[in-house]
């Protein structure tokens, strides 16, 4: 095989903001030479070179051409690039240039975690990550799959992995959509010792795909001594997938929720999405009830409309009636909307609130069973009543 | 050149072009005495009886006015980047032989980037205004023969009254005039709104020559500029560009990250008790000012808020909170788009003011300091609040003043700007150059949260329970670091050649920009 003596890597252009371009040229003598082009040159050419010098070391890079054209990296996209361009010379380099770890990065999250917002970010597009977590979404998913263009499916990758390690996303659940299973297991090794909260499973059509995951995600926690938990988000997004979504949402006890998208199940079913939704009524209960039978969250699919807030609004009211929990937002202006949607109403909190009191004075009195006037209260009806309670405060309800 | 070190703890040289200066001694701490500048006694008697002042050209106008070398030029930036008589204006400098000028603009724009060949060939000696784009680059990198001056919109007309700039000769530029030289700004091809900033040149210069693309029979009315003070008009085929002078609407930021910002202005604002009946507010018209406008405004409809008066730059987001009855008034400083233009030309309660009015420091009292909230901008702010817009962090002139300074001495200056920008910190240890004391800077609203100045005690108890996310500036700093990858390296410069000074708003020298070495 011909040895690759020149290799690429990241954004070019007059239009890239906040992103660079590598190109590695190897030679066979007069060490690494470093073209800089930078518009933070002054600030941060010095620290930049040295990062290039200290990189090249790590990965035995001795004698080589680097250019770089920066239009204002950060740290964390200026290493991923460069290990790009290192891995685009040398496909089988197993070394990882790993950046400290955040000390806010490392939570962990919980099974029934509040995910009324989820914030798709392109897995390509570092710029956006850094102020994601700024809006408040409940969780945020770098995105591997389908907003990344195929030759770029690495860079994605690199991209991800720093982000995790590097990026405060202000108390989001961290969450990846890896690719197409088997595809995406692929991707596990670049997110799982990285501290992931949730892995996305987009396309998912059985059970077997959620128990191959669970094995690959359980080996790679047990190599890195990972012990925060790893939760399982499939999307179900086929015609097939509806029908088995029972099936896949029991698949595992790392199962947290079922999320549905639309896009290509109505493509599946031969349709089109329509704003009332009539085609995916079936799909989005079938939907619900898979995941209520399991244990786990239902979660809606993504609002593709950017500028229509009160479309927005609307279909996140039709969703919390249809029982759903949460809603995919792309645009992170959708988040507040989103989240004064799924706020409880006021007679939901003051329902509510009875159902909560009566709870806290039967178990001050020790007694076994809640009862609200004549009716009796089961424990499924006291936990949605102090979520409801839960939801107000978070929402200046109360 | 001799440095001292002024009371903001900055080296500035204490004589530059020739001229003795005052270093800043501290907010509100100088004031001149004496008498106030006195421009040269005329009589009527010599001017045409019948009014009619036009002459052939703007050449013709200049030797009339008596050009030498080494005098004063003073131009105005209200067609913005669409002027194309200043470059003309030069032309015909340069054409006659004329060497040395000093060129007094209110402000640059890029379409003045012409002007560099005059700067090299010493036909402008050097300039006195706002020096951006190419001219800064020129500047910064020690190219001009004289030291740049930059002042703010009040600080022109105190320069003017207190004698520190003496102006030969102020060409104004006038969308619409009558031949005795009455001028406005609000009508005609090339509208531009109010044309204020002249006033003071209309006042004070030795000479003063209107120059009009649309020359109406007397009177024109209104005058913005009385043809009183005018000395010759000059008609030419355009004044410029229509679509540079104003734009045709003014866009609001679409950044989700400038739109949580603007969000975090109006919530502040409301929150801050500063939005009630009565109150007054300073927009401009960058994004992120745009955007909180309208944030506001719904959270006035909301409440049954209405204001007395609002300042801009006006544009139409302004204009239709006038229509719709939520402010009084409009006292408009520039305007910035066509609704503006239209607004001001028809609406009685749509005002234009001058910097006189509003920024002066030799006035008895000025409008700046009325304001309940100003919102602004900056391209660094320090952790004592000290802020910057003049420089951008690589050293190099990037903007003027404008009535930035001015507009500080609101009761609540609020500073809206992002904690960085692609990966250069605008929250810093240290400003690369010091426009605005600390001591005036109010608030900082950046994305990663708010900033009060720990001397308004009142604003942080007024805020509490709020739930805004307000943050000690340097944890704000500190994150902005830790994303940047530490704090920004400062530029190389020559420490013994100033470049261009920074006036504070009484006249004395705020702080020096040095030659970028390279």
């Amino acid at each position: 095989m011909k040895k690759i003596l020149k290799s690429s890597a990241g954004k070019r252009g007059e239009s890239v903001r906040s992103d660079c371009y590598f190109e590695i040229e190897l030679k066979n003598s007069g060490g690494i030479k470093i073209d800089l082009k930078s518009k933070v040159d002054v600030m941060y050419g010095e620290s930049i070179k040295q990062m290039i010098l200290d990189m090249s070391k790590f990965f035995g890079l001795k004698d080589a051409k680097i250019l770089l054209e920066d239009n204002g990296a950060l740290p964390f996209i200026l290493a991923a690039r460069f290990e790009l361009a290192v891995k685009r010379l040398f496909p089988n380099l197993k070394k990882e240039y790993l950046l400290p770890f955040h000390e806010k990065n490392l939570y962990s999250t919980k099974k029934d975690q509040l995910r009324r917002s989820r914030l798709y970010l392109p897995g390509n597009e570092p710029k956006f990550f850094v102020n994601a977590g700024l809006h408040s979404p409940d969780g945020i998913i770098l995105d591997l799959e389908d907003s990344v263009a195929p030759s770029e499916k690495d860079a994605a990758q690199l991209l991800v992995r720093n982000s995790l390690r590097s990026v405060d996303f202000y108390g989001a659940e961290r969450m990846v959509r890896i690719n197409q299973l088997p595809k995406g297991l692929d991707d596990l090794k670049f997110i799982v010792p990285n501290n992931v909260n949730v892995i996305l499973v987009p396309k998912c059509e059985s059970a077997e795909q959620i128990h191959q995951l669970e094995k690959e995600v359980e080996k790679l926690k047990r190599q890195h001594k990972v012990e925060n938990p790893i939760y399982f988000m499939p999307i179900i997004e086929s015609a097939l997938g509806v029908i088995k979504a029972y099936e896949i949402a029991s698949a595992s006890k790392n199962n947290c929720a079922l999320a549905i998208g639309l896009e290509d199940y109505t493509a599946d079913i031969g349709t089109q999405r329509t704003n009332e939704g009539r085609e995916s009524i079936f799909a989005r209960q079938m939907l619900v009830n898979a995941a209520k039978a399991a244990g786990i969250q239902a979660i809606d699919t993504v609002f593709s409309d950017v500028a229509d807030m009160e479309a927005l609004r609307q279909s996140v009211l039709e969703a919390k009636s249809l029982g759903f929990e949460g809603k995919g937002c792309i645009h992170p202006r959708q988040i507040k909307v989103v989240h004064e949607a799924f706020a409880p109403t006021t007679e939901e909190i003051e329902k509510a609130k009875k159902i909560v009191q009566a709870f806290e004075e039967a178990e001050k009195k020790g007694l076994g069973v809640v009862s609200l006037g004549s009716k009796m209260i089961d424990p499924p009806v006291v936990k949605r009543a102090q979520n409801i309670m839960h939801l107000a405060k978070l929402n200046h309800l109360i | 050149m001799k440095l001292v070190k002024n009371a903001a703890g900055r080296f500035v040289p204490t004589e530059v072009n020739g001229e003795i200066q005052i270093p800043f001694m501290g907010v509100d701490k100088y004031k001149p005495t004496g008498a106030k500048a006195k421009p040269q006694i005329r009589t009527c008697i010599d001017y045409p009886s019948d009014g009619n002042k036009v002459v052939k050209d703007l050449k013709t106008a200049l030797k009339k006015a008596g050009l030498k070398d080494g005098m004063t030029i003073s131009t105005h930036h209200h067609l913005r980047n669409g002027d194309a008589v200043t470059n003309m204006l030069f032309d015909a400098v340069k054409e006659m032989g004329i060497k040395n000028i000093r060129w007094f603009p209110s402000a640059s724009f890029p379409v003045h980037s012409h002007l560099i060949k005059y700067l090299e060939d010493g036909t402008i000696h050097h300039i006195e205004g706002s020096m951006n784009g190419p001219l800064g680059k020129f500047t910064t990198e020690g190219k001009m023969k004289g030291v740049g001056v930059l002042r703010s919109h009040g600080g022109r007309y105190q320069s003017m009254q207190d004698g520190e700039v003496r102006v030969d000769i102020a060409v104004i530029l006038a969308p619409t005039a009558d031949p005795f030289g009455n001028a406005t700004g609000d009508r005609g091809k090339s509208a531009c709104g109010l044309i204020g900033f002249a006033l003071g040149d209309s006042e004070y210069a030795d000479r003063v020559i209107i120059v009009t693309d649309n020359l109406v029979p007397f009177p024109c009315v209104p005058w913005q500029i009385q043809g009183g003070n005018v000395d010759f008009v000059v008609e030419v085929e355009s004044l410029g560009d229509p679509k540079k002078i104003v734009s045709g609407t003014t866009e609001v930021t679409k950044s989700p990250d400038r739109l949580l910002i603007a969000e975090y202005v109006a919530d502040f604002i409301e929150a801050a008790g500063i939005m009630k009946d009565g109150f007054s507010l300073q927009a401009g018209a960058g994004g992120t000012n745009l955007a909180f406008v309208l944030f506001l405004k719904e959270k006035m409809k909301a409440k049954g808020v209405k204001a007395r008066f609002m300042r801009g730059g006006s544009t139409k987001y302004l204009v239709e909170m006038l229509e719709e009855g939520l402010t009084d008034y409009i006292l408009d400083g520039q305007t910035f788009d066509l609704e503006g233009v239209r607004s001001m030309r028809e609406n009685a309660n749509h005002v234009n003011t001058s910097p006189f009015t509003s920024y002066n420091f030799h006035g008895k009292g000025n409008f700046a300091s009325i304001v309940d909230t100003a919102v602004l901008g900056a391209t660094e702010v320090d952790v004592k609040f000290n802020a910057n817009v003049v420089t951008h962090s690589d050293g190099y002139l990037l903007h003027g003043i404008g009535g930035w300074q001015n507009c500080l001495y609101s009761k609540c200056t609020i500073l809206a700007i992002p904690s960085f920008r692609d990966r250069i910190p605008v929250i810093v240890d240290d400003v690369t150059t010091i426009c605005g004391p600390g001591e005036l800077i109010d608030v900082i609203i950046t994305e990663r949260g708010i900033a009060i100045n720990p001397k308004r005690k009142d604003l942080l108890t007024a805020v509490k329970g709020s739930g805004l996310p307000i943050k000690d500036i340097k944890q704000i700093k500190k994150e902005v670091d830790e994303i940047c990858g530490g704090a920004p390296a400062k530029p190389k410069v020559n420490k013994e050649k100033v470049v261009a000074i920074v006036k504070w708003v009484d006249g004395t020298v705020l702080d020096s920009v040095f030659q970028v070495e390279n």
